[in-house]
C-alpha cells in the first residue's frame, strides 16, 4: 500500500470518518471532528505503522491530511 | 480490593515514608509494583524483599525525578519488563526548609525541580502509552502545606501548590480517554520528613490537629489505594486532604 493509501487508511480508522472527507486540504480538528488529542493520538499511530519517531516539533506542524501525507514522504524519503 | 489485581503501578521516591506504604499497600492488593528511589539503596531492596512476599512482583529502579531521562528510562524498563503501566503514583519529594529570607536560589530550584518538575517528568514519561491504552490512574502527593502554607517552607508550598495546578490541567486534558488525575494532600504523617521536628514543634502541631495525633503513611496509602482502583472513576482532578481534621 503506498504511503497516501494508509495515512488516509488510519485517517478513517482513527477518526471514524467516511473515506470521502479525508481529502488532503481537510483539517483534522476543523473538518473532521478531532479534538486535539486524537491529533496527537494519530500521530502515535503514524509513528507505530510507519515504524518512525515524530518529535513534537514537527508533530504540531501537523494539521491537514496534506500536511500528514507529505510529511511522512518526506521522512519515508519518497518526496 | 480485587480490582487492582494484575495490574502494574510505579512508585516514586517508594523506598521510604509515605511511598514505602503506597507500594506496600498497593502490592497487598494485588498490584505489581516498580518503586524508584534516588540514593537510598538498601531501603528500596527491603521494600522489594517485602513485596515480593506478598506474592506481588516488585522491582527498585534508582532514579532521580528531577531528571526527565531518569523518567524517561523507568518507563521504558517498566514496560519492557511488565507489558504496561496502570497507576503512576507520584510521590518523590524533598523539603529544603528556611525563612524565605534565608532561603538560598538552590534551596528553591531544587525542591521544585524534584517535587514539580519531578512530576512533569513521570507523568509525561507515561502519559502516551496510557493514552493508548484508553486507562491510567495518575495520583499525586501533595501536601496541606501547599493549601494553607507554613513557615520556612515557601519553595515546598509552592511545589506542592503546583502540583494540585497541574494535576486540575491534566486531569480535564485525558478525562476523554479513561484516564483519572488526583491530589491527595496529607497533613503531617510519621515520616523521616516529621522526625526533623522537635518536641515543641511536634507539641504546637498536636494541638492544632483536631485529631490529636499525626497520620501512619498507612492512613495516606489508603486513600492512594481507593483512587488507584475502579472504584474512584467518576472522580478526577480532585484534591483528597487527609489531615486529622487540620483544614477542616
Amino acid at each position: 500500500m503506498d504511503i497516501e493509501a494508509k495515512v488516509k487508511q488510519i485517517i478513517v480508522n482513527k477518526l471514524n470518518v467516511s473515506e470521502d472527507k479525508v481529502v488532503p486540504e481537510a483539517s483534522f480538528i476543523n473538518d473532521l471532528g478531532a479534538d486535539s488529542l486524537d491529533t496527537v493520538e494519530l500521530v502515535m499511530e503514524f509513528e507505530k505503522e510507519f515504524g518512525i519517531q515524530v518529535p513534537d516539533e514537527d508533530a504540531e506542524k501537523i494539521r491537514t491530511v496534506g500536511d500528514a501525507i507529505n510529511y511522512l514522504k518526506q521522512k519515508l524519503g519518497q518526496a | 480490593m480485587s480490582d487492582l489485581k494484575g495490574k502494574v503501578a510505579i512508585v516514586t521516591g517508594g523506598s521510604r515514608g509515605i511511598g514505602r506504604a503506597i507500594a506496600k499497600v498497593l502490592a497487598l492488593s494485588g498490584c505489581s509494583v516498580v518503586i524508584t528511589y534516588k540514593s537510598s539503596v538498601q531501603q528500596a531492596q527491603e521494600v522489594v524483599d517485602e513485596i515480593s512476599k506478598f506474592d506481588s512482583k516488585a522491582m527498585a529502579i534508582q532514579a532521580d525525578s528531577a531528571r526527565f531521562e531518569d523518567a524517561q528510562r523507568v518507563v521504558d524498563e517498566v514496560l519492557k519488563n511488565f507489558g504496561k503501566i496502570d497507576i503512576l503514583i507520584n510521590n518523590a519529594g524533598i523539603t529544603r526548609d528556611n525563612l524565605l529570607l534565608r532561603m538560598s536560589e538552590s534551596d528553591w530550584d531544587d525542591v521544585i525541580e524534584t517535587n514539580l518538575k519531578g512530576v512533569f517528568n513521570f507523568t509525561k514519561a507515561v502519559i502516551k502509552h496510557m493514552i493508548s491504552q484508553r486507562y491510567g490512574k495518575i495520583i499525586n502527593i501533595a501536601s496541606v502545606v501547599g493549601l494553607i502554607g507554613n513557615p520556612g517552607q515557601a519553595n515546598y508550598a509552592a511545589s506542592k501548590a503546583g502540583i494540585i495546578g497541574f494535576t486540575k490541567a491534566l486531569a480535564k486534558e485525558v478525562a476523554s480517554r479513561n484516564i483519572q488525575v488526583n491530589v491527595v494532600a496529607p497533613g503531617y504523617v510519621e515520616t523521616e520528613m516529621t522526625e526533623k521536628l522537635n518536641e515543641e514543634q511536634k507539641k504546637r502541631l498536636f494541638e492544632m490537629i483536631p485529631a490529636k495525633r499525626i497520620a501512619k503513611p498507612e492512613e495516606i496509602a489508603y486513600v492512594v489505594k481507593f483512587l488507584a482502583s475502579s472504584e474512584s472513576d467518576y472522580i478526577t482532578g480532585q484534591v483528597i486532604v487527609v489531615d486529622g481534621g487540620l483544614t477542616a
